[in-house]
């Protein structure tokens, strides 16, 4: 039995009210979605809030909307399988909607949302543990201690971002709106994170209202991939998500890799839109290309033993997701997974 | 302390609880509904499945105080419910999970049931994927899944009126089949 430890809640109905709730208490309260992943980690006292600020009574962050350029306007509190079922999601962005069908299981998706997702603490197998373990081990970097228990004299905490929404909105060349004390402003979602695993963001004390992802070409290909032990439930050892922009006759314009559960952020694979521009996708060498790819992908990730999962495995995995995942996106297809 | 209004199984309840307890202590603590099971406690296991608006969520990972204003359904209900709809007996998923022996230690067909019952609500007929998929986050840890699927498909036959698919260990005898009783007691 894991109890939660005491706090108060707060429900307000507007935004406003949410910001200066959170503003006044500053970090003795945190912000609620769909708690799946606060909830968890207050019973593990991983996060001891005097206040929880529910924001699920503020209208303006649900739901999903298409505005007239095209671009789909997605609010925070969107639940993850709404998110993964919605036709303007997937026609529009379908690395999003596979990867948001591919978190955790059905009553966790129903749950989760957007916003939570995005916003997803670290996750280390040496930190996301009752107190009595953390306690029994003299704690860790990013929680009470001082010892890295994954890179043996780390100063610097490795836990990994394992959010499945966060390589796709990347893929997709997401802006992120948040609203604070100072107002609103946009972030696009590159500029959200830092190789820091105690907290991830450059972000802290706003609200994630929505996420806008920009109107896609006619010649649209996305897909998502994800590497887990079960067909359910857990977390990703290795999340992939792709781009590929086709011009007349199917040929690259553009194309992007992310891939995440690697390390403290989500990481952009370089040189892939060089690599399979002006290639077309049916042809020889755009399976050279992306041969060349899967290199890259290889040599740019290095997994490390902070989730659970052999690291060598996950890195031996990661030219595999990349090419079944482009070669799903090529076909329309995905997501890509094994169980 | 604060008091929660809250809707379950029908019954419309004032109930004092600390704004920190989840919606399965509630249940299990202050209501006695110990149906909801208590497994992992933190969204892992679905042995805490409950349906809220008639859709499965995780009761241990739900807070209480959240939950006002919606229809909580427990394992409790099920047959009430059925019964209330003019049903006789057990609501068919838990009728089928009985005769399938869907079960060992039965911790966590409740969770199990609500799932499938929720799917039912949605899809009548859900092939053997979609069932797989709408139980994929309730763990059983006993069966292997074989008869608990079986006891979906088998809640799918009757309420279409087809004969059941015979198990695979059972050739040339349905022992599912109300119109053909497997001869032999089945322990």
């Amino acid at each position: 039995m894991l109890r939660l430890p005491k706090f108060e809640m707060a429900e307000p109905d507007t935004l406003d009210e949410a910001v200066s709730l959170l503003a006044k208490h500053g970090d003795r309260a945190m912000p609620i979605a769909g708690g799946t992943d606060l909830v968890p980690n207050m019973k593990h006292e991983l996060f001891t809030p005097e206040l929880v600020v529910s924001l699920a009574g503020i209208a303006e962050l649900h739901g999903i909307e298409q505005a007239g350029d095209g671009s789909l306007i997605l609010g925070a509190m969107t639940p993850l399988d709404e998110l993964a079922r919605d036709e303007r999601v997937l026609r529009g962005a379908p690395a999003l909607a596979q990867a948001a069908s591919l978190v955790a299981g059905p009553q966790l998706r129903r749950m989760g949302t957007l916003g939570g997702n995005v916003m997803l603490d670290t996750r280390c197998q040496w930190y996301n543990q009752t107190h009595f373990w953390r306690q029994s081990l003299g704690y860790c970097l990013k929680k009470d201690g001082t010892e890295c228990h994954v890179v043996a004299g780390g100063r610097k905490c490795v836990a990994a971002a394992s959010n499945d929404s966060a390589p796709a909105l990347m893929s997709l060349g997401a802006t992120l709106s948040f609203q604070g004390p100072d107002g609103t402003r946009e972030v696009p979602i590159d500029d959200l994170w830092k190789s820091d695993g105690i907290y991830n963001k450059k972000v802290s004390g706003e609200i994630l209202t929505h996420a806008r992802i920009p109107a896609p070409g006619p010649g649209h290909r996305g897909a998502y991939g994800k590497l887990r032990d079960r067909g359910s439930i857990d977390f990703p050892l290795l999340g992939v998500a792709v781009r590929l922009d086709l011009g007349s006759d199917d040929v690259v314009t553009d194309a992007d890799l992310v891939v995440v559960a690697l390390q403290a952020r989500p990481v952009r694979v370089r040189k892939v839109a060089e690599t399979f521009r002006g290639l077309e996708i049916q042809g020889p060498a755009f399976r050279e290309a992306l041969d060349e790819v899967c290199t890259l992908a290889s040599k740019q990730c290095r997994p490390l033993a902070n989730i659970p999962g052999d690291h060598e495995y996950r890195h031996a995995m990661v030219p595999v997701y990349t090419r079944r995942t482009f070669l799903a996106a090529c076909e329309q297809g995905g997501p890509v997974h094994h169980v | 302390m604060r008091v929660l209004h809250l809707c379950v199984n029908g019954d419309r309840l004032e109930v004092a609880a600390p704004p920190h307890w989840t919606l399965l202590e509630v249940l299990r603590y202050k209501l006695g509904l110990t149906g909801s099971k208590q497994g992992c406690d933190k969204g892992d296991c679905g042995a805490c499945t409950v349906l809220v608006d008639g859709k499965p969520v995780l009761a241990c990972l739900t807070l209480a105080a959240l939950s006002e204003g919606r229809e909580i359904t427990t394992i409790e209900g099920l047959m009430p419910a059925h019964r209330q709809a003019g049903g006789e007996g057990a609501d068919p998923v838990q009728e089928a999970f009985d005769r399938c022996g869907a079960l060992q230690c039965g911790f966590c067909q409740p969770g199990m049931m609500l799932s499938a019952r929720a799917l039912l609500n949605d899809n009548p007929t859900p092939s053997p994927a979609e069932i797989k998929h709408a139980l994929s986050g309730n763990l059983c840890r006993c069966t292997g899944y074989t008869q608990i699927v079986q006891a979906v498909e088998l809640c799918v036959a009757e309420s279409t009126s087809k004969k059941p698919r015979s198990p695979a260990w059972a050739p040339g005898v349905n022992p599912w089949s109300r119109a053909e009783p497997a001869s032999g007691g089945q322990d």
